[in-house]
């Protein structure tokens, strides 16, 4: 290929002049050849073909302008053109650059999160090979669940890691905290649980010392562990790691290790870990806590489905042999019925993944739609430009320019213009990208995403900004190209209404973009309101002023039958302290994460229900109502009958929406907490538990004092009612200071943790209507810019019609009558793009659908109202128009 | 109307040369068109190589290293399929052309 090879030989012009240098002595030497055969003598024949080829450097030179002439030469000049053109009109490449960084850019930035979030590999050996195993459908609620990440019992852990034949490796990890310093003074950081398996498995090289290994897992005292980077760094100062390096966790001096390299930031996605420490294996460890999150590598001769068949097959004797006890037989059996699976986790685990995917694909085809409008705006831009440059083109061509060579050069003009706006963008996508975490972080969870500008990104601009360039660089290019020599020098811009066809082309161009921002104004109201609809939602319990407080008495060493009377004591203390307006404990915080269930039986109906024990005074507290029957008092204990109030859901669940009060409920009996029957003794309303989206579930409510003894734990949480938290919460620390040093406070605002919960929404709302706006103003420019243009090719046409007697109101008629037209076309295809998109989003809205009818009137109407606002000027200043200054600057 | 280009001439004659010759070398083109116009036209190399050096760069034509029959090693050219349609077009072209010249030169 010619083009390759002057490519090839760019770089070795030198090689190219021997090549034709070789060419040409060849030439002379057949010359000579052919002279010597018919007789001349070979002195006379040199002689002789040195006459006929003349001066062998000059020929060189000649040839060799030739091929570079057509060459990249030629582009580097059109290069310079076009440079040349963007500094005659600074204004016009400012505002197609900024466009496009800014279009670019977000969209850019969302992928870069969506790369960040979802594609990227972890930075650990051959990630592809990384699986994760779980039970086939997950746990169904069963024992304790530590959190998204904990799939697995100890016991399971120990069967998994004796049998894992399609796995080289397996290891288990669990993520936990740990607190700095001497006395537990210092902050808490986040730790990994590992067993000695880990960072073999995964292929993590040591950055200094050494990593956990199988023999560290012997005690369960925490000695040993390793620093992330980040932490030896920021904490230790980079000091060398030598067998005596350690430093203080929850108390103890412990020996450090080694260190990480800077890139492994553990295995979730949004998270990172300070320290690492190995596992243990306790004597007797519970059946019933899902902890431990397993994985292992692939054999190279195993894939993802023979390992999940081999799991399958392994488990019946896997369950069978780690059942928990002191569940209903019914419970075992599910249990045994569980099946393992091996699942891919070569980009780790990340719950990021399900909680914001659909969020962000819906915000990347948004931004792409906002980039389409500023495309189109672009393309109208360079025709407007094109047009004024008409006369230049068409005397080039009747110069003897090939089509071929202009539309290379218009080209190479939007590609610029692309290539300065993609590399502006690709620069202001990483602190796009970061506002993106940071606007989906909150105070309680900090979202931890290694943003970085990878391969994927560094494509997906490219192809972005090829795209971009090709739509909006095609119809100017080809329009310049058609160019009429002839007819384009003799008028010139004269014509008396133009070219239908160019107009037509400009007025597509405007229909797709309001039908475009139809639909993203469509998306910003619907998120908005969506977004109200949760914000404004009432839970069914009291949520301003309302302090969560979390008192850890574990250092007090009170024995489990005595834990109740003390949480009783501290909830009196705690009413008792002025400017608390009412205190109650909980178990489990409403709205804020957590759930408790237990398997109810009435009757024939089995199921389960969530389950709240409180003391005597919650329900008041957090604002509860009691519907019938009574609330609880301080009678109610273990001593006396076993009680329950219940909610509305409940009753209809469990009792077929018949009276409740007086019925007996069968609760079935599970590790710490034994078969039960309870009295139904109250009835509430519905409240939402933990999700706001959710309907209202089965919920009830036990007194406090009746929780089983094996299931009292050392703390309580308490729901504090008050007028001024800050003051509230100041008192507390006080007063419970003084009477109890030893217990440590916490206090969270639980409106704020309800909040946290919608910071998706948020999220959404805040950028649907931000691009939703910015959409409308990228048409009002447009529409502006395209009607300025139509009225000044028409100024004649106007200038006569004014002088012939039009009156000013017909002449402002006649360009919102356009407007009109465009409108209405706009709207119906946007209206239609709406309905057709609409389902992609439904599953993210709240209260409302994607084609709720208000929000699309309401979407109309505004654009409507910005249309007429962007054709108002224009059409002002063509009534206004002098005819006779009109006419007469022809 | 025919492109009134004479200059093109040079074109047509290495285009239709190589459509005879299926592959030849420079050398072998002057020579050829030498014969077969019975010495009524050489083409000069000082136009030659520029010419087809630019044919190369427009895909007309493309080049090669091979060996002559007489052991040399030269530089081939031979026709792609962009240079047999541009030659079919110039050779319509050419005769509008020499129809043109003619009547011109008939007229009396």
């Amino acid at each position: 290929m010619a083009l390759l090879r002057r490519i090839f030989t760019l770089g070795r012009r030198s090689s190219h002049d021997r090549e034709v240098e070789a060419e040409l002595r060849e030439h002379m030497r057949m010359c000579i050849d052919d002279q010597v055969a018919n007789g001349m003598s070979r002195k006379e024949a040199k002689r002789h073909a040195r006459l006929m080829l003349g001066n062998p450097t000059a020929m060189r030179e000649r040839v060799t302008a030739e091929d570079t002439a057509l060459g990249l030469d030629s582009l580097l000049r059109d290069v310079r053109y076009a440079l040349r053109g963007f500094r005659k009109s600074p204004g016009f490449a400012l505002v197609a650059i900024l466009t496009l960084a800014l279009g670019i850019g977000a969209n850019t930035a969302v992928f870069e999160l969506l790369d960040a979030v979802r594609l990227r590999s972890l930075p650990i050996h051959n990630p592809a090979e990384l699986s994760e195993l779980q039970i086939k459908g997950g746990n169904d609620g069963m024992g304790l669940n530590e959190g998204p990440y904990s799939k697995f019992t100890i016991p399971m852990w120990q069967e998994i890691r004796r049998h894992h034949d399609p796995f080289s490796g397996v290891f288990a990890w669990r993520t936990s905290e740990a607190t700095l310093g001497r006395h537990n003074e210092g902050r808490h950081v986040s730790a990994l649980e590992v067993s000695g398996e880990f960072f073999n498995v995964l292929g993590v090289v040591p950055w200094r010392g050494r990593l956990i290994e199988p023999q560290d897992e012997a005690s369960c005292e925490v000695s040993k562990v390793v620093a992330s980077y980040a932490f030896w760094k920021s904490q230790m100062g980079s000091i060398p790691i030598t067998p005596n390096t350690s430093i203080y966790v929850e108390g103890r001096l412990v020996q450090v290790l080694g260190v990480t390299p800077p890139a492994f930031f553990g295995l979730i996605v949004g998270d990172r870990f300070e320290l690492a420490y190995p596992t243990c294996t306790p004597s007797n460890p519970r059946r019933d806590d899902f902890m431990m999150s397993v994985m292992g590598r692939l054999k190279p001769d195993w894939n993802i489905g023979r390992a999940s068949a081999y799991l399958d097959a392994l488990s019946p004797g896997l369950f069978d042999s780690t059942a928990p006890t002191g569940y209903s037989s019914a419970a075992i059996n599910r249990y045994k019925s569980f099946r393992l699976e091996a699942v891919e986790a070569g980009s780790g685990v990340s719950t990021l993944r399900k909680a914001y995917d659909a969020s962000l694909r819906l915000l990347l085809a948004i931004t792409g739609l906002v980039l389409l409008i500023a495309c189109a705006n672009l393309a109208n831009l360079m025709l407007a430009r094109a047009s004024v440059r008409q006369r230049a083109v068409a005397i080039r061509i009747a110069l003897g320019a090939s089509r071929g060579r202009l539309l290379q050069q218009m080209f190479i003009e939007s590609g610029l213009l692309a290539l300065c706006g993609a590399l502006l963008g690709i620069a202001i996508a990483q602190p796009l990208s970061r506002l993106l975490v940071a606007s989906m972080s909150t105070e309680r969870d900090t979202i931890q995403v290694a943003i970085s500008t990878d391969w994927r990104v560094l494509l997906f601009a490219a192809t972005v900004a090829a795209v971009t360039c090709v739509i909006f660089g095609t119809f100017p290019a080809m329009r310049s190209a058609k160019v009429d020599p002839i007819s384009a020098i003799r008028s010139g811009e004269r014509g008396v209404t133009g070219n239908r066809e160019r107009f037509s082309i400009q007025r597509l161009m405007v229909v797709m973009q309001m039908a475009i921002s139809m639909v993203l104004l469509m998306a910003a109201l619907l998120f908005v309101r969506s977004y109200r609809n949760l914000a404004t939602l009432d839970p069914g319990v009291r949520e301003s002023g309302m302090t969560v407080g979390f008192f850890d008495f574990s250092t007090l060493n009170i024995k489990p039958e005595n834990r109740a009377a003390f949480t009783r004591q501290l909830v009196d203390d705690v009413r008792a302290i002025p400017g608390v307006q009412n205190a109650g404990a909980t178990t489990h915080v409403l709205l804020n994460g957590g759930s408790w269930s237990h398997s109810v039986h009435v009757g024939s109906i089995e199921g389960s229900s969530r389950f709240t024990y409180v003391s005597p005074s919650y329900l008041a507290t957090v604002g509860i109502p009691i519907l019938r029957g009574r609330g609880f008092t301080k009678e109610d204990t273990v001593n006396s009958p076993f009680v329950l109030i219940v909610n509305q859901a409940f009753i209809r669940k469990f009792l077929g929406g018949g009276p409740a009060l007086g019925q007996l409920i069968h609760v079935m009996p599970e590790p710490d907490y034994p078969e039960r029957h309870y009295l139904i003794v109250g009835t509430i309303p519905d409240t939402k538990y933990n999700d706001l989206r959710a309907d209202a579930e089965p919920m009830a409510f036990v007194p406090i004092d009746q929780l089983p003894v094996e299931a009292q734990r050392p703390g309580a949480a308490i729901m504090i009612a008050s007028n001024d938290s800050t003051a509230a919460i100041d008192a507390i620390r006080h007063t419970i200071g003084v009477r109890y040093p030893l217990i440590s406070l916490n206090f969270a605002d639980f409106e704020q943790g309800i909040r946290d919960n919608l910071v998706g929404d948020r999220m959404m709302a805040m950028l649907a209507g931000f691009f939703g706006i910015l959409a409308a103003l990228l048409v009002v420019v447009g529409l502006y810019g395209v009607l300025s243009y139509f009225l000044a090719q028409r100024r004649n046409e106007i200038g006569i019609r004014i002088a012939l007697g039009a009156r000013r109101g017909q002449v402002i008629g006649l360009v919102l009558r356009d407007t009109a037209g465009m409108l209405a076309a706009g709207l119906g295809l946007g209206i239609l793009l709406t309905l057709g998109v609409g389902r992609a989003a439904s599953a993210m809205l709240f209260g409302l659908k994607a084609w709720d009818p208000a929000t699309m009137s309401l979407a109309v109407l505004l654009l409507a109202a910005v249309s007429f606002v962007a054709s108002w000027i224009p059409a002002r200043k063509a009534a206004n128009l002098d005819p006779v200054a009109a006419l007469r600057t022809e | 109307m025919a492109k009134n280009d004479l200059q093109g001439a040079l074109d047509l004659l290495i285009l239709k040369t190589l459509s005879q010759l299926g592959s030849m070398h420079g050398y072998g083109i002057v020579m050829h068109i030498r014969r077969v116009s019975d010495d009524l036209l050489i083409v000069e190399e000082g136009s030659l190589y520029p010419a087809l050096h630019r044919m190369e760069q427009s895909s007309w034509i493309q080049a090669s290293w091979a060996v002559t029959e007489y052991g040399r090693k030269a530089k081939y050219y031979a026709l792609t399929q962009a240079g047999k349609s541009q030659l079919a077009s110039r050779e319509k072209n050419w005769e509008q052309v020499a129809k043109g010249v003619q009547a011109i030169l008939g007229y009396a």
